[in-house]
């Protein structure tokens, strides 16, 4: 479903991707972990055809990047740390926009339906500058899947959540984002990840340093994987 | 495409939908202008800022009836421009704050789609504002000419090349460091001509000139259009990739 | 490390030795104007560095178009190099106009369509440099520097035509002069030998001190990859 061959991305003369071969099965619910700087986000925004790459090959959802990026993106979904949404709107407005954006035909049924499973059909005709961040953070969920996506993407969607927000965030990206779609998540959160995801991949120095699957973890857990992946 | 972890009851489609560009254009304009109509933040702060520099300029100028034949247009002219950097600015710096810019380039649209959305956006801003201060004007200083038709003409040419610009440059701008001050600066200069075609043809028709004399600027000002129409289109890609 | 190139050095040399045969041509060689008298004489130093400036303009706009199409940082250099060049240049041609302007129009400076051009011309330079100067990232400095060279470019001779539209009293010397030009005059045989050296000369010029910005560019980025390769 993603598939990236010897991807490299410099700014200027940083690397910040040095030949990252990585690739997705469809229906993976991939975490990507990786200190600070480790160009996670960089990685994330290049599936995302936000960002160009130097060299190297992508393919997300069976089209190539950056020459069918239209396409690519028709099939995508991302929550990213800020919640994409326009503070003097609707929730109802917000995702009717992003509707017309992907060329939605009837999509008040589908609104409904994404208010309904990210539960804030109560709060529709709210502005989103009344929201809490949690429930933007939800709302951005709804965003993401509103043209129901084939790939979602999540950079970081932990970011400024307490305790009670990301539990109830981790129930709607359960259920609704990554639901029979094929996952990437960026995360620092070891224990969260380790809750969602079926596979883990380490981002270290502009590779990948490491991969295991969930069923890989027998005697040790995650935490010690990824200290090892870093000191190796 | 086939997963085995899909269940029953849930299966993304394999349809590609893509909105026209006309469409995606369209839907940008309406929520800009549905976020504007509930703030009306923008809007404010350019007829509030207009009607200062207006009071400004009549104590800097005494704007008597002899002075005023000459300064109108210009006065008019700077009022614009500035109040005009004031939405441009502002316009694009919602687009970035909140990371909205990335969610329009997430869509399956084309990129100059965007462009023209936030330009046709921009310009019913500008177009407003002046809407409200030409007769505002009009009325302070008895001044019945403006509401001929091609004096109007020159407003909305004029508009249509500085906004045309302005929101390219915008785009770049909100992307520095500088970018509180930068817009100006850069759309200043590169604005001169669209903006002194506009003060030489308005100008004239407020003094009695005949349409054929003030072709000159006119034809001006419709090269300018067209041009940095053309030229925005064809970079905003630049602008907006990474 | 590179050496400085022996072409390089050698135009060093001529361009020395054209500007020192370009003065004599101008203050002694060329006969004195009857009119204007010496001050006069300014006028082939001030023709030739606007022709330098003008060139220097243009090239950046061109090469703005150039790197938009590569995406080669070679162009980005040229680029910066023809703009920081010309600006100097035009700086000189707006110096040596007002010391002209003085006697001949009894004013330092007027708002002639060439004088109010050339005025704008160094903004949209100015503006130049402080757009670059905002930017961390080399690739996007360079894209947008060549986005706003190419409108600079586009928009410097739209300037020119409009405030040709209100007055004009700048002679013009090469072709038609309008009937209200001013301080205007025939060139002698011998002017015209000190006229076209120094267009000769300030074009020598030009390149050699577009070559060792140029270079200068090369070497600092240079300088830079080492300095990320010794903190690696």
């Amino acid at each position: 479903m993603i598939e990236t061959k010897k991807l490299v991305k410099r700014f200027g003369l940083k690397t910040i991707l040095r030949g990252v071969d990585f690739s997705v099965e469809p229906g993976e619910f991939v975490a990507l972990l990786g200190p600070n700087g480790a160009g996670k986000t960089t990685f994330l925004r290049i599936l995302a055809s936000l960002s160009r790459p130097s060299l190297g090959s992508v393919k997300v959802a069976g089209y190539s990047l950056p020459n069918e990026s239209a396409q690519v993106r028709a099939k995508l979904g991302v929550v990213s740390h800020m919640p994409l949404l326009y503070p003097d709107l609707t929730a109802e407005e917000n995702l009717q926009f992003y509707a017309r954006m992907y060329g939605l035909m009837d999509y008040q049924l589908r609104i409904t339906k994404v208010l309904e499973m990210v539960g804030l059909e109560h709060r529709r005709k709210d502005l989103i500058r009344t929201f809490s961040r949690g429930m933007q953070q939800r709302l951005a969920i709804g965003r993401a899947v509103i043209h129901d996506p084939e790939v979602m993407l999540f950079d970081e969607p932990y970011t400024g959540l307490d305790q009670d927000a990301s539990e109830m965030l981790d129930g709607v990206l359960r259920s609704v984002a990554a639901e029979g779609r094929t996952v990437v998540m960026t995360s620092h959160d070891l224990a969260r990840a380790e809750d969602l995801a079926t596979r883990f991949d380490i981002l270290s120095r502009g590779v990948i340093a490491a991969s295991a699957k969930r069923t890989d973890f027998k005697n040790t857990n995650l935490l010690d994987f990824y200290k090892k992946a870093l000191t190796d | 495409m086939k997963t085995e972890t899909n269940t029953a009851e849930h299966r993304p489609s394999s349809i590609i939908y893509r909105p026209s560009f006309f469409k995606a254009t369209m839907a940008i304009v309406q929520k800009d202008l549905a976020a504007e109509l509930r703030s009306r933040e923008l809007l404010s702060a350019m007829l509030v800022f207009s009607m200062l520099v207006i009071l400004i300029f009549n104590f800097a100028l005494e704007l008597d009836v002899k002075v005023r034949q000459s300064v109108t247009a210009g006065v008019l002219w700077t009022t614009f421009a500035f109040a005009g950097t004031l939405g441009l600015n502002r316009s694009m710096a919602v687009e970035k704050d909140r990371g909205c810019m990335d969610g329009l380039l997430l869509a399956p649209v084309d990129r100059s789609a965007i462009f023209f959305g936030k330009a046709i956006s921009n310009l019913a801003f500008m177009l407003i504002v002046e809407a409200i201060v030409l007769p505002l004007y009009a009325l302070l200083y008895n001044e019945t000419r403006i509401f001929q038709p091609s004096f109007l003409g020159v407003i909305l040419l004029g508009s249509i090349g500085y906004i045309a610009v302005g929101t390219l440059l915008s785009a770049m701008s909100v992307q520095t460091r500088t970018r509180d001050v930068l817009l100006p600066i850069l759309l200043f200069p590169v604005a001169v001509p669209v903006l002194l075609a506009s003060v030489k043809a308005s100008g004239g028709l407020l003094n009695g000139a005949t349409f054929a004399e003030i072709l000159a600027p006119l034809n001006l000002l419709i090269v300018y259009d067209v041009i940095f129409i053309a030229v925005a289109f064809m970079v905003f890609d630049f602008v907006v990739e990474e | 490390m590179q050496s400085k190139p022996i072409a390089l050095t050698i135009l060093d040399i001529v361009s020395i030795i054209v500007l020192g045969v370009a003065t004599y041509l101008a203050l002694v060689f060329a006969p004195t104007e009857l009119v204007m008298g010496d001050v006069q004489r300014v006028f082939y130093f001030h023709v030739g560095t606007a022709w330098v400036g003008l060139v220097g303009f243009v090239l950046a706009a061109v090469s703005g178009i150039a790197y938009l199409i590569t995406k080669n940082m070679k162009w980005d250099r040229f680029e910066v190099a023809a703009v920081e060049v010309s600006t100097m240049f035009f700086f000189i041609t707006i110096v040596l106009g007002s010391i002209w302007a003085r006697p001949a129009w009894n004013t330092w400076w007027t708002w002639d369509p060439r004088l109010t051009t050339a005025a704008v011309t160094e903004l949209i330079y100015i503006a130049y440099f402080m757009l670059r100067q905002g930017i961390e990232d080399p690739d996007k400095r360079a894209r947008f520097g060549a986005v706003y060279a190419l409108l600079g470019g586009l928009s410097a001779p739209i300037t020119f035509m409009v405030i040709r539209l209100f007055r004009t009293i700048h002679p013009v010397v090469i072709g038609n002069a309008s009937a209200e030009a001013q301080g205007g005059f025939d060139m002698t045989a011998d002017m015209r030998t000190a006229f076209f050296f120094a267009l000769f000369a300030f074009t020598v010029i030009f390149i050699d001190m577009m070559w060792h910005r140029i270079r200068l560019s090369s070497l600092q980025e240079k300088v830079e990859e080492l300095k990320l390769n010794v903190s690696m």
